[in-house]
């Protein structure tokens, strides 16, 4: 038994559940109909049948979460109380190491183990059996019981539709908590090394420095700077490629949402849209090397065509393929803005001899504005957290430059690489990337804030 | 029943011997397959209101539409036949849709003020129209507009505000200003009253008496009272086709077609 049976099983309990307390509200159904509360079930059969299957599903399901995240550490103390003697005067190091030789003796019979330990083995495996087998059946007993215990408080004014939408509007507001609690979380572990971080360098330097080189030695020996964490190349970086990007962005696709919705036809809307939808689901990983081996070396051999100086990995390439990159954001949801504004509007600027182009200019686009906005703002903050084409096509290099053609980097890139490889916790190498995320998290933050503020401000401005 | 009927003096009522403003013959409309309407012939007649009524999908707001080509917004629409604006084809190639609309203004079922100020929705026509110098020209014309629609005592202290915090009759009248601001010739409404409540309506009728004086008007109404107070003309419609055209006096005490007597009587449907 495994535990994709024990799930069928579970799946299959609610089910029957379902069933059986739909059989049971509607053999209740009062043999006379008629409009009396008296007279007929307090709820359609269905919600009895749902509060069966709930009652069936939600214990059993949270006792076999609970037994997943348990047997580990159950086992393992059983083993270590099956260890004995062997285990006396072992560190704890040494310990787990044993367990986990005898763990995998157990799944496999062929990984080498001391033959002294083969009867610790044997009755390992029984204990794996039987607590798994216990587990299983204290798990399908659950679900039996809550099905026996439900189904028999089913009757004919029993308020089972209250119950069904109550227990819907906690598993609901449960959904909604882990979303808030994760990023509760996510903000306090960021405070807390970036707080950290600052015990280490200073605030100014971090926030003012002009140089960022945050190499540091490891050995006391080693050719290194002591690294220096001055903040702004990066942030600069970030800010040049953030323009660039929506520089090319917005403008196409505003343009191109106008067209979707105010010119095309529906046949061509409805093949071009999903289209351009698709743009957005390219992995970024393809755009990045899209950027770094057609778009950076066509743009310097343009450059050298034009004497100016562009270095092969750009600001100028890694922001115009991100560009493209967040179009279809700004185009499809300005789309939907502008459609959304009612065709009454636009009838009325016609009827008073508005042509085509002065109705979207006067009407629409100031009516569709804040939803416009959110969606500029939603392709900010993308590309203001996009790092893989800028690792691939702008570089590493921290320069501190308006030159778009000029390797830059930005914020999130450097978090990359920070992070990546083997790293000092307590280093502020390490400790740096906690606290640009921090920034980079305040600056989407405020970004974020900023659309909410604007749309609340123009909200209810047609309806 | 008992129909209401405004005074409407003799010389008023001799039709035929007066020149329509608007001429419309063997028009027929097509939504896609569908013909909507099928060889309307009717004269409106200048300086008059023509009321068009008729039970719901008849076709009266379809023909509404077309005397200021709205129709043209929608694709699957077909347009044959002629309408004449001045002894001129509003169909013909030559003729711009744009200055055609500013001659025939009109207003909406549901009133849809634009999401700006009341000022801003009155300039907005005059302003596209290039008949704007300057700001003394723009306040003249906001003025008179909102005066001849009744509704400058209401909003003269306020004309910075939304017009869309207005009250629904308010909103209306705002959108009739909107259109007299553009100085049109005719004034196309399609059922201005039915989204107000009586008082409101009341007021709209009265302005529309009076807006008779300066514009050709043009009504589609659900309500026989309101075209037996409001019109001097009516046509009613049934499938697409014109049942009796007339006066209004002459629909509503003495139709010729039995429908007709039908439909006002309230036996229809």
């Amino acid at each position: 038994m495994s535990y994709l049976t024990l799930f069928a099983f579970l799946i299959c309990t609610i089910i029957i559940g379902y069933f059986i307390g739909n059989r049971r509200a509607v053999g209740m159904r009062p043999a006379v109909k008629s409009k009396l509360p008296e007279n007929k079930l307090h709820s359609l059969p269905g919600f009895h049948g749902t509060y069966v299957a709930l009652w069936c599903g939600i214990p059993s399901l949270l006792l076999l979460f609970a037994w997943l995240f348990l047997e580990p550490s159950i086992l393992s103390a059983m083993l270590g109380n099956a260890l004995g003697d062997a285990g006396i005067g072992l560190s704890q190091d040494q310990l787990e190491l044993l367990k986990g030789s005898i763990r995998r003796a157990a799944q496999n019979s062929q990984n080498p183990i001391d033959d002294t330990l083969l009867p610790v083995v044997e009755s390992y495996k029984n204990i794996v059996n039987s607590t798994g087998i216990g587990g299983m059946v204290v798990i399908g007993c659950g679900a039996i019981i809550g099905l026996y215990f439900s189904q028999k408080k089913i009757a004919q004014r029993f308020a089972a539709r209250h119950r069904v939408e109550k227990i819907f509007s906690i598993i609901m507001l449960l959904s909604s908590l882990v979303a808030v609690l994760t990023t509760f979380g996510v903000v306090v572990s960021l405070i807390f090394e970036t707080i950290r971080f600052f015990g280490m360098v200073s605030f100014t330097e971090f926030l003012f420095g002009l140089h960022w080189s945050p190499q540091i030695a490891l050995r006391d020996d080693q050719v290194a700077s002591s690294g220096s964490f001055g903040a702004v190349p990066i942030f600069a970086g970030t800010l040049l490629i953030t323009a660039i990007a929506m520089v090319i962005a917005v403008p196409i696709g505003l343009f191109s949402a106008i067209y979707m919705s105010e010119y095309a036809s529906p046949r061509f809307r409805s093949w071009a849209k999903p289209l351009l939808e698709i743009l957005a689901g390219i992995p970024t990983v393809v755009y990045g090397f899209f950027a770094a081996l057609s778009v950076a070396p066509m743009l310097r051999n343009w450059g050298v065509d034009f004497g100016l100086e562009i270095s092969s990995e750009s600001a100028l390439a890694a922001g115009v393929v991100m560009g493209v990159m967040i179009i279809p954001f700004v185009s499809s949801l300005s789309d939907d803005v502008i459609n959304a504004v009612p065709q009454s509007l636009r009838d009325g600027s016609y009827a008073l001899g508005a042509t085509r182009g002065e109705t979207i200019k006067l009407v629409l686009l100031p009516a569709a504005l804040p939803g416009i906005v959110s969606s500029v703002l939603l392709a900010t903050s993308r590309a203001i957290g996009e790092t893989m084409i800028v690792v691939m096509a702008a570089g590493l290099a921290a320069n501190l430059t308006a030159n778009p053609f000029q390797a830059v980097t930005t914020v999130t890139v450097q978090i990359l690489t920070l992070l990546v490889g083997d790293q000092e916790f307590d280093s502020p190498k390490t400790l740096a990337a906690f606290a640009l995320g921090f920034v980079l998290f305040i600056i989407t933050l405020c970004l974020n804030i900023l659309a909410l503020k604007i749309v609340n401000k123009y909200r209810e401005k047609y309806d | 029943m008992s129909v209401q009927k405004t005074g409407v003096p003799m010389s008023e009522k001799q039709i035929s011997s007066q020149v329509g403003k608007f001429t419309s013959r063997g028009v027929d409309v097509y939504y896609g397959d569908k013909q909507a309407l099928f060889g309307i012939d009717i004269d409106i007649m200048e300086n008059k209101v023509t009321s068009l009524i008729g039970p719901s999908g008849c076709g009266k707001s379809t023909f509404l539409r077309c005397l200021n080509r709205m129709n043209d917004v929608i694709d699957i629409c077909r347009f044959e036949g002629e309408i004449l604006l001045d002894g001129q084809d509003i169909y013909a190639s030559e003729i711009d849709v744009v200055e055609l609309r500013a001659r025939v203004g009109m207003v909406f079922q549901k009133p849809n003020p634009f999401p700006k100020s009341i000022y801003e929705n009155i300039v907005y026509g005059p302003r596209i129209h290039g008949m704007i110098d300057g700001r003394s020209d723009a306040d003249e014309i906001v003025e008179t507009s909102l005066k001849r629609a009744g509704l400058w005592n209401e909003v003269k202290d306020r004309l910075n505000e939304p017009g869309t915090g207005l009250s629904g009759g308010q909103q209306q009248r705002l959108c009739i200003a909107r259109a007299i601001a553009v100085n049109p010739e005719v004034i196309l409404m399609d059922e201005p009253c039915s989204a107000l409540d009586p008082i409101a309506t009341a007021i709209i009728e009265e302005l529309i008496d009076e807006l008779k004086e300066n514009f050709t008007i043009v009504i589609v109404t659900h309500s026989m009272q309101q075209a037996a107070r409001v019109s001097q003309n009516t046509a009613f419609f049934h499938l697409g086709k014109i049942i009796e055209f007339g006066e209004t006096d002459q629909i509503f005490t003495n139709p010729r077609n039995q429908q007709t007597q039908d439909y006002i009587t309230g036996r229809y449907g």
